[in-house]
């Protein structure tokens, strides 16, 4: 107990002095903070159930996914046999299915069957680690050719189409100027949004519930409104609504069902101001095959209309004035720098490649955040000022080194969470306190056994040394226990249950080392140099 | 300076004696709490059922709770559950997932707080959480399988660590203290959410804490006094960990105490809970999870193998006052 060696003892206080050097920035204003060398900035994150915010839980539609994978194959196998050049080129296919999620087709003429697997081979990448393809090829009966996507294949799809998702989302969620939003993905298809201070997520989920698909598809002016209004349109044309608030009292447009320009050939849209008039308008910018496509309708179609179509609802359908031949068009109307804005954003951020839904949303005004931590505080406080005293008045002296070691422990809790950047919850708030009574629970394990020990007549160097030794046993195992539930919590839980875990398991490292270690210390200490014949505890 | 001293020293209260009282007490407890559980079920909130809960705070105390169903009803999103919520002024409102299509679930959340905002002008929307079926039902089930994870988990490092009475104890002892938290929540129909699985898991946590101690007490003395019989042993055993045991209650219960009082209401049952449970665990360490021990027949033999093998050094000395009871 005496022989507590000098590099221990600077160990520890070193540990010490880190630790209440790296709780310091998490109690200071952001302003005070900034000016701190960058090694001191790490704070302790408020979770969005104290910071206020919204947390939304987006899920794939996977079987939309695999229903888009299906029809650009089904695309891409009419453009394959067409062959690049010219008519003699040509495979002539018949049959061609999209059912039972395969792809079959008649190759009319066997000589060029293989020639055909040969072309179609070529469209399919490897995917996974097992040298598979993304697509199986198979000739049926020696006419068909029959593709199906590989599991490692769909796999592969899925992965792109979330990574995919995630950036357009992030993209989104940053036109929002909101300040630092999360979005990560969870699992095979989910993404986690999570926007801090922000109070009605209705903008945020508008924007990313922008799901389906950008199409710009020609207006049918051979529509009669009067049998449009009544349901009826001509063939290969449909009712399209206007989005909200959008086509000035018009409620639809009947439009061609053929699509003109997918939004993926979309490069740019954006708000601005129409050099003659100065009005708002939105640019926008298309790629090289959207650019030639765009020029041959627009050269065609002069004083038509043609429909931006956003998740199946007419944004806008804009009159075509002259052939536009550079791929860059201005789109004009009765715009506001507002509306324009939006109209840009909507077209910018594009198409998600997969439709994503909420299926799980949480916010908290930033009110009642503010009510939870200061009421948590104030929690805090009082509790361990009155673990503090119960101490105190309990064990006297040894309580003193308990406090001592409770205080620091406070402080390294704070230190390693703001080290790793963890966050910190309304029930974090409850672990903290629970560790609190935990953490006196071994202080209380060795001051017992320390006054069983004088009881039993062993002396007073004696009794403390065995007091911690025989207690460290028990201690060891009790917060072995609580280290299994708390892991639990982390792996299992979501969210704020998760900083719970996170505490509780800080906690309850850094609980072991301040009440036994570093009480311990002051103990020895104590005995080093009063040599106390008898103590009071 | 005279301290303060719980248990008076020399405490030798003999425990066993009432452990057939305590048993049947024990077991009738957890009999009440699985069959009001089964009975008046628990009072599961959107993360377990999925839908949308809006909690509201009015200007007045004792909002009209009458008038906020009827209010609710008319937004159209069915019947809705009212519940006061940590202080008189706030109240959560829950209504069921809406039928119909992915979409529209994702608007019923935003329908409930208009609806309620048009109604109630001056009432704040503190927060709002949706929870789809399928997250839901994930919720549930991982919730379930990290409470079943942990009691077993723990259970089974008190086997290796221990013996295996020692993990049977453990295990009984667990099913004990959720079952009866599951009682109390089905009693007082507060909403059972992933916060009160955290609050269970902490309980399971602590409770072990406890049983270690007095446990480990009863390892050290069963090498100590090899003669000693059993009952008279664990007697010994728990009436010298009594003042450990009593003052981390008070410990928790202060603390924990404070948290209910001061503490934000938004986590009102959680703290609730864990109180509880630290209460529960009180008993449990005193009269529930040692007399297990005397019908698994835990003897002087139990730790015999290992004493060899130089995992425990146990001193035999004899105590001034023995302390047993025989």
């Amino acid at each position: 107990m005496l022989d507590f060696p000098r590099w221990k003892t600077i160990g520890i206080s070193i540990i010490l002095l880190l630790g209440i050097l790296f709780s310091i920035p998490s109690f200071l204003p952001e302003k005070t903070r900034d000016s701190l060398p960058s090694i001191l900035q790490a704070k302790v994150n408020l979770g969005l159930d104290l910071a206020g915010g919204s947390h939304l839980l987006l899920e794939a539609d996977i079987a939309d996914l695999r229903k888009t994978q299906l029809t650009n194959m089904e695309k891409t196998v009419r453009t394959a046999m067409r062959g690049d050049s010219g008519p003699d080129d040509d495979i002539a296919i018949g049959e061609l299915s999209n059912t039972g999620g395969k792809i079959s087709f008649l190759v009319r003429d066997q000589a060029q069957l293989d020639e055909a697997r040969e072309r179609l081979f070529s469209e399919t990448q490897g995917a996974g680690l097992t040298g598979q393809r993304d697509w199986n090829i198979d000739v049926v009966d020696m006419t068909r050719i029959v593709l199906t996507p590989t599991n490692a294949g769909q796999a592969q799809a899925v992965a792109n189409a979330m990574d995919t998702a995630r950036d357009i989302i992030d993209k989104r969620v940053n036109e929002l100027g909101t300040r630092e939003p999360t979005i990560i993905r969870e699992g095979n298809d989910r993404v986690v949004v999570q926007v801090p201070g922000l109070e009605n997520p209705a903008e945020l989920k508008a924007l990313i519930g922008k799901t389906a698909r950008l199409e710009f598809r020609m207006v049918d002016t051979n529509a009669d409104p009067a049998e449009a209004a009544a349901g009826r349109v001509p063939v290969g044309s449909e009712i399209v609504p206007y989005a909200e608030g959008e086509g000035s009292g018009a409620p639809f447009e009947v439009l061609r069902r053929q699509v003109m320009i997918s939004g993926e050939q979309l490069i740019n849209a954006q708000q601005s101001y129409d050099p003659q008039s100065n009005q708002p308008v939105v640019s926008i910018r298309f790629d090289s095959g959207g650019s030639s496509t765009f020029a041959k309708v627009t050269a065609q179609n002069v004083g038509k209309r043609f429909a931006m179509v956003l998740d199946g609802k007419v944004l806008s359908a804009p009159s075509i004035n002259e052939p536009i031949l550079g791929g860059s068009a201005q789109i004009s109307g009765s715009f506001s720098v507002a509306s324009a804005n939006a109209l840009a954003i909507s077209l910018r951020s594009g198409a998600l490649p997969v439709k994503m839904t909420v299926v799980e949303e949480r916010t908290v005004t930033p009110e009642l955040g503010a009510d939870s931590i200061r009421k948590g505080a104030i929690a805090g406080i009082v509790a361990t000022v009155s673990v503090l005293v119960l101490m105190l008045v309990v064990y006297g002296r040894f309580g003193v080194y308990a406090c001592i070691g409770l205080i620091f422990n406070v402080f390294l809790i704070i230190a390693i969470m703001a080290a790793f950047n963890a966050t910190l919850t309304l029930p974090g708030i409850a672990g903290f306190v629970l560790t609190i009574g935990a953490a006196v629970d071994a202080n209380v394990l060795i001051n017992e056994r320390i006054r069983e020990e004088l009881q039993r007549g062993r002396k007073t160097f004696q009794a403390i040394e065995l007091g911690y030794s025989e207690a460290s046993r028990a201690i060891f195992d009790a917060n072995v226990t609580n280290v299994i539930a708390a892991s639990l919590m982390f792996w299992f839980g979501s969210g704020p249950i998760k900083g719970f875990a996170v505490v509780l398991t800080i906690g309850i490292v850094t609980s072991v080392f301040t009440a036994v270690t570093v009480t311990r210390m002051f103990v020895a200490h104590w005995l080093r140099t009063k040599r106390p014949t008898s103590i009071n505890i | 300076m005279r301290l303060l001293k719980l248990v008076p020293d020399n405490t030798n209260i003999d425990f066993l004696r009432w452990r057939k009282l305590a048993s049947f007490m024990s077991f009738f407890l957890v009999a009440v709490s699985i069959a009001l559980v089964a009975v008046k079920g628990l009072n599961l909130g959107v993360d377990f059922v999925g839908g949308q809960s809006v909690r509201v705070e009015f200007t007045q105390t004792m909002p009209p709770i009458d008038e906020i169903r009827e209010k609710v009803g008319d937004i159209g999103l069915g019947e809705a559950t009212i519940q006061q919520f940590g202080s008189d002024k706030a109240v959560s409102i829950r209504t069921a997932l809406p039928d119909g299509d992915k979409a529209a679930a994702e608007r019923a959340g935003q329908q409930l707080v208009a609806g309620i905002n048009a109604a109630f002008p001056t009432a704040k929307t503190g927060s709002v959480e949706t929870v789809s079926g399928k997250v839901s039902e994930e919720l549930l089930r991982t919730g379930a399988i990290s409470l079943g994870l942990a009691i077993l988990g723990i259970s089974i490092y008190i086997w290796i660590r221990f013996e295996w009475q020692f993990g049977v104890g453990a295990l009984g002892r667990l099913f004990h203290e959720v079952s009866l938290t599951f009682g109390l929540f089905a009693v007082t129909q507060m909403q059972f959410d992933l916060n009160s699985v955290a609050a269970l898991l902490t309980i399971v946590g602590y409770s072990l804490n406890d049983t270690i101690v007095v446990y480990d007490r009863i390892r050290e003395n069963l090498k100590k006094y090899r003669k000693m019989d059993i009952v008279p042993l664990l007697n010994l055993s728990i009436n010298e960990t009594l003042s450990r045991t009593v003052m981390t209650t008070v410990a928790m219960v202060l603390a924990l105490g404070m948290l209910l009082i001061l503490g934000p209401d938004v986590i009102f049952g959680f703290t609730a809970a864990m109180l509880f449970g630290v209460f529960i665990g009180g008993y449990s360490s005193v009269l529930m999870s040692t007399p297990v021990l005397v019908w698994l027949k835990v003897g002087p033999d139990s730790f015999v193998p290992r004493t060899t093998s130089g995992m425990e050094g146990g001193e035999r000395i004899e105590r001034k006052d023995d302390g047993a009871v025989v």
